[in-house]
């Protein structure tokens, strides 16, 4: 009698565990996308859209297919990820080190200040033309316009966990004597880390946008090149499947950003 | 309340303090001279006058509690007396050590003079236990392998043995505080500041924790200056106690305590002592007066 009640009760226990809100949740959260493509594939092949528009998911990875096979899926997202590597990184090590020192020293920030806050609020992508016009149409002038919107980001981002570093831990370093340089690496570096990594992970975002934006107007390959030039030529799976890889590089960079964020600031996991 | 001479009171506990160095059997030589010590702070620019006058001789190797009611200076005046702050006015004389030999020149940078342990949580958490403790012999440029030789003991003595490697994140809140005190000790300085170290810790640990440090202390019998709130922590552990009044802080008044509780002590031996009662009494007749008669310190906060 006793044990079938527990029994009754350990049974409900499961079930409601099992459809618990939280994989409830995360059931439809993997079934709503899945069901918008099927749709779209039955709506597509009854021909209640506009295939010229929207051709069936189907026919989208069929055309993925050809381009990986004949290499040009590759090609463009090679390029483009050569420009992104080399953009962020000429972006990124300077916008750390300037914001380390802006952070640190109050004569770099009343120099420096003024310059990021008037230049800042300009568009990126506004200042490709001028880029061009100095750096050529060639692939420097990519890997600059790429630098310049991630260097902001980064740079603000960096000063502003110097400034933030709590106090205590200044006056640890202080009362130990710690020389500049040891503030530097000891203290300042390692507590200004989690904004850090923040600042990359904004400058990525941003340079994923600069660069389909770049490779629209002023390039022949890329995964920007390849969106524009299949709606010049009205290659519309191809385009699809520049939105689709472009998806996939925001979302590897962005999982790269995360592990990297795991195992350099340990102290901040959850 | 002028800024310019000390009150009677603090002249009178001055040359209370003097008379009580004369005794025949007492230790002799001060550490730390304190002299018309001042701090003026502008609080939304009004001056506010945090330590108003404090004379003040600290003995070497004593374990000196300072006890007041909030935002009475007494943090202010650790600060000053750790080179955090800077004071408005006053002297303070450190007579230093005698340097000690090195047996290896190149790791013969200078004993420090002070080390301060913070109320707050302190160590720096990228940097795993051995890390912390090792931070203030890094930046005396002593090289990796030295002072890690030199920090495994005091992690040992405070406890953590088989947490060097752990970060702080890892580690509980009374384990945090270890870490702060195996720092201080391992940098082996000739004075500990110690701001209420153990104020955010719950009681158990608390106790634990005093016990320990009472332990350590009597081992190195370093100066240190302690400051708390609790009466009961004070007596405790000091050998003298300061009570101070609300702002402007002031010495009320320095109460002996060494020679009624003998070492080495025990915190419950202490505390079921009847002479324990008696001293609490008299901190706490002194300490009620500058919390009651003055409600607004009820309210203020200011270091």
């Amino acid at each position: 009698m006793r044990n079938t009640t527990v029994d009754r009760k350990h049974r409900t226990h499961i079930l409601t565990h099992w459809f618990s809100r939280s994989n409830r949740d995360r059931l439809l959260s993997v079934l709503s996308p899945m069901l918008l493509l099927v749709l779209w594939e039955i709506s597509a092949r009854a021909n209640w859209i506009d295939t010229r528009f929207f051709p069936a998911p189907t026919e989208v990875f069929r055309a993925a297919g050809v381009m990986v096979k004949t290499g040009e899926l590759w090609t463009n997202l090679s390029v483009s990820l050569v420009r992104i590597g080399i953009g962020f990184v000429l972006g990124a090590v300077p916008g750390i080190l300037i914001g380390l020192a802006m952070g640190l020293f109050g004569t770099v920030r009343a120099i420096i200040q003024p310059l990021v806050d008037g230049t800042f609020p300009i568009p990126k992508i506004a200042i490709l033309p001028l880029i061009m016009m100095i750096f050529g149409i060639g692939e420097e002038s990519k890997y600059v316009v790429i630098a310049v919107a991630v260097i902001y980001l980064v740079l603000i981002n960096t000063a502003a966990g110097v400034r933030n570093i709590e106090q205590i831990y200044l006056d640890v370093g202080k009362n130990y004597h710690a020389g500049k340089l040891m503030m530097f690496t000891d203290v300042a570096f390692p507590g200004a880390l989690p904004m850090i990594v923040t600042g990359l992970k904004l400058g990525m975002g941003v340079a994923l946008l600069v660069i389909v934006a770049a490779e629209f107007v002023g390039a022949r390959s890329g995964i920007g090149y390849l969106i524009w030039s299949s709606w010049e030529t009205f290659q519309v799976e191809h385009m699809y499947v520049g939105l689709l890889v472009s998806a996939l590089l925001g979302f590897a960079s962005a999982i790269l950003l995360n592990i990297l964020e795991y195992v350099i600031i340990p102290w901040k996991r959850r | 309340m002028s800024d310019s001479k000390p009150s009677a009171r603090e002249t009178a506990a001055f040359a209370g303090l003097v008379k009580a160095d004369l005794r025949p059997d007492a230790p002799a030589a001060t550490k730390i001279g304190v002299r018309g010590l001042r701090k003026r702070f502008a609080v939304k620019g009004r001056p506010v006058d945090a330590l108003a006058g404090i004379d003040l001789d600290i003995r070497t190797g004593e374990f000196f509690c300072v006890v007041g009611p909030s935002g009475c200076g007494k943090t202010t005046l650790l600060r000053i007396l750790a080179g955090l702050d800077t004071q408005t006015a006053g002297d303070i004389r450190v007579s230093r050590d005698q340097p000690v030999q090195a047996s290896n020149p190149q790791t013969s940078a200078e004993r420090p003079l002070n080390a301060m342990i913070f109320q707050e949580q302190s160590i720096f958490p990228w940097m795993n236990v051995r890390d912390n403790v090792a931070f203030g012999l890094k930046a005396r440029g002593i090289p990796r392998n030295e002072r890690y030789r030199i920090v495994e003991p005091y992690v040992r003595k405070v406890g953590l043995e088989g947490f060097a490697d752990a970060l702080p994140h890892q580690l509980s809140g009374g384990m945090k505080q270890r870490v702060s005190i195996a720092r201080a000790f391992a940098n082996d300085p000739e004075i500990l500041l110690m701001d209420e170290p153990f104020a955010a810790l719950d009681e158990q640990t608390k106790l634990i924790l005093q016990t320990e440090l009472i332990r350590i202390w009597e081992e190195t019998r370093k100066t240190v200056v302690y400051v708390t709130h609790s009466i009961d922590e004070a007596i405790v552990l000091s050998d003298r106690i300061m009570v101070m009044s609300a702002r402007p802080g002031r010495i009320k008044e320095i109460i002996d305590v060494a020679d009624v509780f003998a070492r080495p002590r025990l915190v419950e031996t202490v505390k079921s002592s009847p002479q324990y009662g008696e001293v609490f009494g008299r901190v706490w007749a002194l300490l009620r007066d500058e919390v009651v008669g003055r409600p607004e310190q009820l309210l203020s906060h200011v270091r």
